[in-house]
């Protein structure tokens, strides 16, 4: 078919019989044409493809297809959290305390920036502004740094806290109904419960100002105010909260039990869910739900790490994405000083920022799904 | 089905070659200007032959393990543990080899992109760049398993259940990632067959003048895009469980073990149809072709491939009835599951009807066409047995299972796949292959498919279990009877083989159309051009075949413009 101007209308063919005489036309043979005659084609042309249009659009839709695929990829990790998160409600609410929302939010507003530089570098693109297009493409490199560099900020947190995935890396691995890493765990505890108990305090008015910055653990006393009365956690030293759970729950080597005896013998048996501790776990205020340990039942408790292992596996995924669009958009700056783009061809720019976008998308998915659950 | 465009036709097409004599196997010299090659048609011989060197590796797996099952242990001479263990890799290897680097590739890799951009008159896929990356991902998931070979194995079966997976020694974790590269080729040639169905269609090809290996490609390319990611991020938890021992599916860790069924059959069965939909479009070209008859029911064959990936998607839990999965879930599984008969059947039906009254040739493609209805029928029909919850739970994890899936997966694939294959032969090498042989050698396949997998059926239904390194002398007479027919089974695929080889060396010269089938690959010269076409080739009903004259002196057939004219004449009354 080389020899016809194929227009938009081509690729939705019409399917009623076509007019002899229309045809003839169309199929008179051009052979000069025929055998790629490609001096008159503009240079980004593929040789399959018959005019830009077809080949942009060629582009677009490959690239829509794929986004399914990602979409659907990620569908699966969804799907997984959606099972999880059905089934173990505490778990989820119980580990989501070491996430920080500031970060989050603030990683949301970086891709989202990002995407709006994407979309306006794909605009110049069209319109032949080189110097826009280079600097939009820049910004949205840098929204990419920006929003790694926190991801690294809090993974590094979780790092420090034994929150990591895998067996080395997390505290909060089971074996034969025990904990493998007691005093990682006791630390690990130590920092999550200070977070939700600040958080429960949210409610307060506070909003959760003692867990958000600190990787330390709550300063005495804070824990205190924040638990509300009736907590066991309030009459424990607000210095080793964790400890006195550990002690509760299963049997620690000899040294952390001699750290701190056991609060309550009570706390021992199987906790099952927050309506175990009605009026305790359940915060009457803005339904807000703070979960404790001692509020997991030892079933959930060897779960937790569960929940760490699905936020790194989504965010590890999605920063992965991340770093490839980075990568994609280093090359589109090196093509753009190059000058290969303009009101003529730009399909690359085009399509990479319907990646980009839809790796802000999934952000905007995971963000609440992870940091704001309650 | 409304039919009929252009008739007035502007190229000669005479059988001879181009001018100069280059085609694309000649057109350029050198092992990298194949290695860099861009051209669907190279790309597609690359898969050739490396789909095909998966084939016997896996056929060479098949083998060993029916030979091992010849035999049972007795007290006196009991099976070793190494015995054990080697039949355990033996049907892994087999099933993992074949299932991810033979049956889904093989039709939409080799035959799909030589093929398909000639059927619709274009120079080359959507994305060539692309093609040929999906080519290098399949030779890595390759070497992946390769790699697995050399050490220490697989033992999980091809379906990697945890929690065995995350416990066994052998190399679940390089399997694992061979697959997930596989499944990358995979997506990649589904997402070009897509664009290039949608994008670069000829004018006055509408989507229901497409030829049916087009639709049925294009719901397996439906397939692959939309299910293989989800085996891919399967892949990537079993992984991490492996690795990190995240916990997800390891009840050890407090994970689920029945999630990495759901998400590994959410896959696996729409790829049951990865597997089976190509075939079933080459069915529909072989069948019009040598019954010398327009294709009855064209609109319904082009949306039963649509239906049946569509149903695909809704019918994963039939092979979790025994998992503990609810009653609700089996019912509506087992319901869906029935419904997937009826897209089957319509295909069946119309091909019957197709054939009815038809000047029926039996050429090789034709034999093995006629071999894929009687196979399917019977590999379909106990897939209804096998959906209904009763029979499932007596027949579940039986050699029933294995009889039923290796007729669909192997039966029915293999020989559209072979049958596709003779019929391309002549276009993609420009040779013929000798014909008798070629009909011995599909006698011994479809004889002995019958003699191996038939009588498994019986061996299922009196309680074989699958997967078994032994078995009761009871059993004894199945399996011998079983693995003398895998015997015949596989001389036949050598002698395929052989026929093949002796057809490149020596062949006789093959015309540009040897069967007078209608469809664009048969307008140009056999091998084609680098670029496809000399000449534009006119846009017809793929299946009126009248415009073409058999010319004794070349033994195949000649294009009359004038005859072209008319029959689209009678296409607008
Ligand atoms: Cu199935």
């Amino acid at each position: 078919m080389p020899s016809r101007d194929i227009t938009e209308d081509r690729h939705d063919a019409d399917p009623r019989p076509r007019d002899i005489t229309d045809m003839s036309s169309d199929s008179a043979p051009q052979p000069d044409k025929a055998h790629g005659g490609h001096d008159n084609r503009p240079p980004h042309l593929a040789h399959h493809f018959e005019t830009p249009k077809q080949q942009f659009e060629s582009g677009k839709l490959g690239m829509w297809l794929f986004l399914a695929t990602e979409i659907l990829m990620f569908g699966g990790l969804f799907c997984a959290y959606a099972i999880y998160r059905g089934n173990h409600q505490d778990v989820f609410l119980y580990g989501y305390g070491a996430l920080d929302k500031m970060w989050g939010a603030t990683n949301t507003v970086v891709l989202l920036a990002s995407s709006l530089t994407m979309a306006w570098a794909v605009r110049a693109a069209q319109k032949g502004q080189q110097k826009l297009l280079i600097a939009m493409l820049v910004a949205t490199f840098m929204g990419g740094v920006g929003f790694m560099g926190i991801k690294a900020v809090e993974y590094k947190a979780k790092y420090d806290h034994n929150l990591f995935p895998g067996q080395q890396f997390n505290a909060f691995y089971y074996e034969s109904g025990k904990p493998k890493y007691p005093e990682k765990l006791a630390h690990a505890i130590e920092y999550i419960d200070g977070r939700n108990a600040g958080r429960g305090g949210a409610s307060h008015g506070t909003d959760g100002q003692g867990g958000e910055h600190s990787d330390a653990a709550p300063a005495p006393g804070e824990g205190q105010v924040l638990q509300g009365a009736g907590h066991q956690q309030a009459e424990a030293d607000a210095q080793a909260p964790a400890a006195v759970i550990v002690t509760a729950s299963f049997a620690p080597p000899a040294d952390v039990t001699n750290l701190a005896p056991p609060a309550s013998p009570a706390d021992a048996g199987v906790l099952d869910s927050a309506i175990d501790h009605a009026g305790v776990v359940q915060t009457p205020h803005a339904g807000h739900t703070q979960i404790l340990w001692e509020d997991l039942s030892q079933t959930e408790r060897g779960k937790v790490h569960i929940f760490f292992e699905i936020y790194f596996l989504m965010t590890g995924l999605h920063g992965l994405h991340v770093l490839i669009g980075m990568g994609l958009i280093g090359w589109l700056i090196l093509k753009a000083r190059a000058r290969t783009f303009g009101k003529e061809y730009f399909t690359p720019v085009d399509v990479i920022g319907l990646y980009w976008h839809l790796v802000d998308l999934i952000w905007i998915f995971l963000f609440p799904l992870l940091y704001l659950i309650h | 089905m409304s039919v009929i465009q252009d008739p007035v036709n502007s190229g000669v097409y005479s059988g001879q070659d181009q001018p100069g004599g280059t085609n694309y196997i000649n057109h350029s010299k050198g092992v990298m200007s194949w290695l860099l090659t861009l051209d669907h048609k190279r790309i597609g011989l690359m898969y050739m032959v490396s789909v095909l060197s998966a084939f016997a590796l896996g056929g060479t797996f098949a083998i060993i393990l029916r030979t091992m099952l010849f035999t049972h242990s007795s007290p006196e001479n009991p099976i070793s543990d190494s015995g054990q263990e080697l039949y355990n890799q033996m049907f892994t290897l087999h099933g993992a080899v074949l299932v991810f680097m033979f049956i889904i590739p093989a039709v939409p890799a080799i035959l799909g992109n030589m093929i398909l951009p000639l059927m619709l008159g274009a120079k080359d896929v959507a994305f060539p760049r692309l093609n040929l990356l999906s080519w290098y991902c399949y030779i890595v998931g390759g070497l992946f398993f390769l790699f697995v070979l050399l050490s220490g194995g697989l033992d999980t079966g091809w379906t990697f259940y945890t929690p065995y997976s995350t416990s066994t020694s052998t190399s679940v974790a390089a399997a694992t990632l061979g697959a997930f590269v596989l499944g990358f080729s995979s997506i990649l040639t589904g997402l070009n067959f897509i664009a290039t169905i949608h994008m670069l269609r000829p004018p006055g090809m509408g989507w229901f003048q497409l030829p049916l290996f087009l639709w049925a490609l294009y719901a397996t390319s439906l397939i692959q895009v939309l299910a293989t990611p989800v085996l891919a991020i399967t892949l990537l938890l079993l992984l991490a469980e492996k690795v990190l021992h995240i916990g997800i599916f390891d009840p050890a860790l407090g994970g689920d073990p029945v999630l990495f069924q759901h998400f590994f059959w959410f896959y696996s069965h729409p790829a049951v149809y990865i597997m089976i939909l190509p075939a079933m479009g080459i069915i529909s070209e072989l069948i019009s072709t040598f019954s010398r008859r327009h294709i009855f029911g064209y609109s319904f064959i082009a949306f039963s491939s649509i239906a049946i990936a569509l149903l695909g998607f809704l019918v994963w839990g039939h092979h979790m009835y025994t998992s503990g999965q609810s009653g609700m879930a089996n019912a509506v599984f087992s319901l869906i599951t029935f419904s997937v008969a009826i897209p089957s059947a319509i295909k069946i039906f119309n091909w019957l009807a197709t054939m009815y009254k038809g000047s029926i040739s039996l050429a090789t493609p034709m034999l093995y066409a006629l071999a894929f209805i009687w196979l399917f029928t019977i590999g379909g029909l106990t897939g209804v047995f096998l959906g209904s919850l009763a029979l499932n739970i007596h027949a579940h994890d039986t050699y029933f299972v294995v009889a039923h899936f290796h007729y669909v997966m192997v039966g029915s694939m293999m020989t559209a796949f072979l049958g596709g294959m003779y019929y391309w032969w002549p276009k993609m090498f420009g040779k013929m292959y000798n014909e008798p042989v070629a009909k011995v050698a599909w006698f011994l396949i479809f004889a002995g498919f019958n003699l191996t997998f038939f009588i498994q059926f019986i061996a299922g239904s009196q309680g074989m279990p699958r997967r078994y390194a032994d078995y009761l002398p009871e059993y004894a007479f199945f399996h011998k009877f079983s693995t003398v027919g895998s015997y015949v089974l596989a001389a036949g695929l050598v002698l395929v083989l052989l026929n093949w080889i002796h057809a490149l060396l020596k062949g006789k010269k093959a015309p540009q159309n040897p069967w007078g089938s209608n469809t664009l690959e048969w307008h140009t010269s056999s091998p084609p051009p680098h670029e496809n076409f000399a000449e534009t080739p006119t846009v017809s009903d793929p299946y009126v075949m009248g415009a073409w004259d058999y010319d004794e002196s070349i033994d195949g057939y000649v294009h009359n413009p004038q005859k072209a004219q008319e029959l689209a004449q009678q296409g607008h009354h």
